[in-house]
């Protein structure tokens, strides 16, 4: 409950600096935004939350499970507001909510990898399940009527991480990072070759296991900084123009995490400068303007040779 | 693809008599794979029973029979991962999949994804290292070694001009080669192949068998595939399992697809034909359309 209202404060407080800071002054707007503490911990989560989201977004988009993030992208609101209707940190609702629903979908899935049909039930009924948290929250006496907590989860806050959160965002982050290198070559090879793997003694389910519970955290993590509608957009967007730049494993995984990591700075600076760019918006614009470049590269020449020697 | 014959008269081979000879016991080396009376049962249906089995080193030997009958099964045997339900069977002297690395296996697979943009020889590293944990460092000791390593099976295969290429862009017979690549980079002793020629054309299907020959001989590999057609492989093969009817029967090729041995295994009347080119086609063997289209030709 505490921890909510602060957070909510947070927000409003933040808000409120950037939209004073805009009022006072072309130069003197640049240099208070960018010296305030929110500034600061808003650049120092979104670091690690974008590496985290980068390294996992890259093993996503090769394992073909990019939805499976969208489902779970629907949990984090739900899960949120679940733990706000029941007097608790949001962001409590966020990793219990992504967390069990990525294993419930490996489960529900066969070998590990969540079906179609699977995820696609589960979309609209858990939308469901958080309007109606929400309403139960923003009608109950606990809420205090405070309607925008659902939007801050949608859209993200993440002006409005206090030092305290930012530094728990950070710890968790670079946890997932952690263990997603550790896990790396096995989930390539697992991913790339399941039999072989399988018969070579790699875990291939507790792995698939495994990475759907890092999936979950990056989603709780992701819709800190950019919430949970536009989270898709900082896992798969990076992981996508990497796999489109590189065909070397390991280059487009530090890849992925690296563009992630410089859209999240340049969507921080963006909103910055202007003031009515909201931070979500701004990293992913960012994201989605890098994915689109990676369209307008010219064909690898490898490519060229091939069809010749086909021809 | 030409002389799979001539390898065997190289110095290299130390015991040229393994590779020829199946029938004199003595003198020979002890095979690397031994199965004495092995049964299966999958779902509480005894697939097949009663199966023996010699492979020695530098052997290689396809495993027939029609669709359904197990043939996958005993190559999943072999590795450990469908326990027998009965019989004893040895794998390089161990229970089967306690040998590790030391067994190489091609399984049964659709190709990968066209839009796969993962270079051939990153698919092949992973056969070396794909089991160890963590991400590659850029300056291990051993990294040059790998690499030597990988650049020397990828030759082996003769892949090397598209080895550097995503491998969803290569054709089918050059991925089935860069696996190839995968399975013998770690120089594995047994190399377990199932049906390595479906889904080929038939040029690909006679230049791959011939490459599996080759490493068979050549680098004294034991080799058990599995076959759906045992054409495009007979010139090279040197034991044949057929499975069928719940049974099975093992020998050289000529013992085994014979018109007698295999009437005694179906238990009704089958008859093997020789065409004019040397291909073998089984006619009047039951529930089999594997053959249909080489009973139209013959």
């Amino acid at each position: 409950m505490n921890a909510l209202l602060a957070s909510a404060s947070a927000s409003a407080s933040a808000s409120a600096s950037v939209a004073s800071a805009a009022t006072s002054g072309a130069s003197g707007m640049t240099t208070s935004v960018w010296a305030q503490p929110f500034f600061h911990h808003a650049l120092l989560a979104g670091t690690f939350i974008a590496l985290a989201a980068g390294l996992v977004g890259y093993f996503l988009v090769l394992r073909a499970q990019v939805f499976t993030g969208d489902a779970l992208s629907h949990v984090a609101f739900t899960g949120a507001m679940a733990a706000l209707a029941g007097g608790y940190d949001l962001r409590l609702g966020l990793f219990v909510g992504c967390v069990l629903v990525a294993l419930l979908l490996a489960g529900v899935g066969r070998r590990g990898k969540a079906d179609d049909v699977v995820i696609g039930s589960a979309f609209a009924w858990v939308l469901g399940l958080g309007s109606f948290f929400l309403t139960l929250y923003t009608t109950s006496a606990s809420g205090l009527g405070d309607g925008g907590a659902g939007t801050s989860v949608l859209f993200g806050s993440i002006f409005g991480l206090d030092g305290g959160q930012a530094l728990v965002a950070v710890l968790v982050a670079l946890a997932v990072a952690v263990a997603v290198l550790l896990i790396a070559r096995p989930l390539l090879f697992a991913t790339l070759d399941e039999n072989v793997a399988a018969a070579r003694g790699v875990p291939v389910k507790a792995l698939g296991l495994g990475f759907l519970v890092l999936v979950g955290v990056t989603a709780g993590e992701a819709t800190q900084a950019v919430g949970s509608l536009l989270l898709l957009g900082l896992l798969a967007a990076p992981a996508g123009a990497a796999v489109r730049l590189t065909d070397r494993p390991f280059h487009g995984l530090a890849l992925a995490a690296g563009l992630a990591v410089g859209e999240m700075w340049a969507g921080l600076a963006l909103s910055a400068w202007i003031p009515q760019c909201p931070p979500s918006f701004a990293v992913m614009a960012a994201a989605t303007a890098v994915y689109a470049a990676t369209w307008l590269r010219p064909r690898r020449a490898s490519r060229s040779s091939l069809v010749v020697a086909r021809g | 693809m030409n002389p799979v014959v001539a390898p065997t008269s190289q110095p290299s081979a130390p015991s040229a008599s393994a590779a020829s000879g199946a029938s004199g016991a003595s003198g020979a080396p002890a095979p690397v794979i031994g199965l004495r009376g092995a049964a299966v049962r999958v779902g509480g249906r005894t697939l097949w029973s009663g199966v023996d089995l010699d492979v020695r080193a530098g052997e290689f030997t396809a495993v027939l029979g029609p669709n359904g009958v197990g043939k996958s099964t005993l190559v999943k045997v072999l590795l450990g991962i469908v326990p027998a339900a009965s019989g004893e069977i040895r794998v390089l002297d161990r229970r089967p999949g306690e040998a590790g690395s030391r067994v190489g296996y091609l399984p049964q697979r659709r190709s990968f994804d066209p839009d796969l943009r993962i270079r051939g020889i990153d698919v092949v590293r992973l056969g070396l290292d794909g089991d160890r944990w963590g991400v590659p460092l850029p300056f291990s000791r051993t990294r040059r070694d790998e690499r030597e390593r990988i650049a020397e099976v990828v030759e082996l295969v003769g892949a090397s001009a598209y080895a550097h290429r995503p491998i969803g862009q290569c054709s089918g017979g050059e991925q089935q080669r860069l696996l190839i690549a995968q399975a013998l980079v770690r120089r594995p002793e047994v190399l377990l192949l199932d049906e390595p020629l479906d889904s080929l054309d038939l040029p690909n299907q006679s230049a791959v068998a011939a490459l599996i020959g080759r490493i068979c001989h050549q680098e004294r590999v034991a080799v058990v595939m599995v076959a759906h057609d045992v054409n495009p492989i007979l010139h090279h093969l040197d034991r044949v399992v057929y499975i069928a009817e719940g049974g099975a029967v093992s020998g050289t090729p000529d013992e085994v697809i014979d018109s007698d041995t295999l009437t005694r295994l179906y238990g009704t009347p089958v008859e093997v034909l020789r065409t004019r080119d040397g291909r073998l086609v089984v006619v009047g063997q039951p529930e089999a359309p594997a053959v249909h289209s080489d009973r139209h030709a013959g």
